[in-house]
């Protein structure tokens, strides 16, 4: 049977787009999300709730290859969201990852156009861990000073991978980072250095 | 002010007959549709992650015409949850006829608090001015935008102004702001005054008085802006460098003002001009009631 969407559609999408906003415009600091969501694995409930919340007809979504190769997960996100998937990461409005070792690099998703830079990608990582201090070092509009955090897992060089996406301002892409219940943001405008 | 029947500016407001907790049937919570909520969802979302970029939304018709704050309405009805308290102000005041009206209508579409206190408010919206007291970091300020690029007024093509902001190129901004110079001898421009935001984009600050500038640098909340007849998003993040446009031998400086408030006796407020009489007498009063009545009220303890 097919797995219940938010109990209460208004205040939950509610609830979670200010925490992804909060998180967005405080980059590296994570914010609580429960969802009290029940998708079908490997789908989490935070990548389930920020899906239902954010992404509908009008939002091309891609699939990554975890969540791809689980046709009730597709089926879920159609019911509930009515968003097409894409094969294709370059036409993603938002993309779901939930193995972020093998996430693709990040240039191969929308990165959008000098005069339209909000037609990039949005990524929505499902992580283990949010974690802060030590790890990634994060300066740049949102961010009182510096602040650190640590992500596990990350894709295989990531910081490089953020310094690429930073490089053509405003053009880029956009994390959103999920961990079991918490949210933070990675949005393009943030500088990340190691260490 | 209750011969008026505006409501007393103190604190949390009563809720009116039939506005307790409860939001107007037959209109989903915050009167916009969920569909419409997302859209917007998105747009403020790309608006905070390329900081002074004007996202375009599909604006919605609104309950009240354009002009009236459509822009920031539709914008906090899409950030809005049950546990805010929403403070509206019109030129600083909590009681003008935009502020009142506006107020009202969340109250009776979604049944939030409503405050006139800045320190009590999760969502301000505005109309051209910032609070005197200091932002926090809880907070989310919610601008009314009538126009909202900053080039308009020197290229009317929405398609060159897109270039010229993907260009970076603002040299004709300057020179705007130059032949202020060379025909008044300092930049006349005293509100909407252009800034650049975290060193990249050039953002109309919404007609804000010049004053208020330096309260969008590095200011701990989140700001918010929405134009609803031109249908733009776009938001600077807290902690963003914010710096109006200026020349090293001309540096930006903002209004001053000889004498104090009349009413509270504050300096270093913005100040409105009341005529008091036919004959020319006149008074100066802050612009941002809360702060003026909190004083007062501070000083007659």
């Amino acid at each position: 049977m097919l797995a219940a969407g938010f109990t209460d559609p208004v205040h939950d999408a509610q609830g979670t787009f200010r925490a992804v906003m909060d998180a967005l415009a405080r980059p590296g600091l994570s914010r609580p999300l429960a969802p009290g969501l029940a998708p079908p694995a490997p789908l989490t409930p935070e990548l389930a709730a920020v899906a239902l919340t954010l992404t509908d007809a009008d939002t091309p979504v891609w699939l990554d290859a975890a969540l791809a190769d689980v046709p009730e997960v597709a089926a879920y996100l159609r019911f509930h969201t009515g968003a097409p998937l894409t094969d294709d990461p370059a036409q993603a409005a938002f993309a779901l990852i939930r193995d972020p070792a093998r996430c693709p690099p990040l240039d191969r998703f929308a990165q959008g156009t000098p005069a339209y830079p909000d037609t990039a990608t949005t990524l929505v990582l499902a992580l283990d861990a949010i974690t802060p201090g030590e790890g990634l070092r994060l300066t740049g509009p949102g961010i009182k000073g510096a602040v650190r955090v640590t992500l596990t897992p990350l894709p295989e060089g990531f910081v490089a991978q953020c310094a690429g996406n930073r490089v053509g301002f405003p053009l880029g892409v956009d994390l959103i980072l999920t961990a079991p219940g918490r949210v933070a943001g990675l949005p393009r405008s943030t500088a990340v250095t190691e260490g | 002010m209750s011969a008026t029947g505006i409501p007393e500016r103190v604190g949390h407001l009563p809720p009116r007959k039939g506005e307790e907790g409860s939001s107007e049937a037959g209109y989903n919570f915050a009167y916009l549709d969920e569909g419409t909520k997302r859209m917007i969802r998105r747009a403020i979302l790309k608006a905070i992650a390329v900081p002074g970029y004007q996202v375009p939304f599909a604006s919605r018709e609104m309950p009240m015409p354009y002009g009236w704050g459509t822009g920031g309405v539709q914008v906090t009805a899409a950030i809005l949850g049950r546990a805010d308290v929403l403070k509206v102000i019109d030129q600083g005041a909590d009681d003008t006829t935009n502020a009142v009206s506006i107020r009202r209508f969340f109250a009776r579409t979604s049944g939030v608090a409503t405050t006139t206190r800045t320190t009590e408010a999760t969502i301000i919206q505005t109309r051209h001015r910032i609070p005197e007291t200091p932002l926090s970091e809880g907070q989310t300020l919610v601008y009314q935008v009538p126009i909202p690029e900053p080039l308009r007024f020197l290229e009317p093509r929405e398609t060159e102004t897109r270039q010229l902001h993907a260009l970076a190129e603002y040299g004709a901004m300057h020179v705007k702001l130059y032949e202020d110079i060379s025909r008044h001898g300092h930049i006349a421009t005293t509100y909407a005054y252009p800034v650049e935001v975290a060193g990249r984009y050039v953002m109309d600050p919404s007609p804000t008085p010049k004053f208020d500038n330096p309260k969008m640098d590095d200011c701990p909340a989140l700001q918010l802006f929405g134009a609803g007849r031109e249908r733009r998003i776009y938001a600077v993040p807290p902690y963003t460098r914010v710096r109006s446009l200026d020349f090293e031998d001309h540096p930006f400086r903002v209004q001053e003002f000889t004498a104090p408030c009349a009413l509270c006796g504050a300096r270093g407020h913005y100040l409105d001009e009341v005529v008091t009489d036919d004959s020319g007498g006149r008074m100066y009063v802050c612009s941002d009631t809360d702060i003026c009545e909190t004083r007062v009220a501070e000083a007659t303890r």
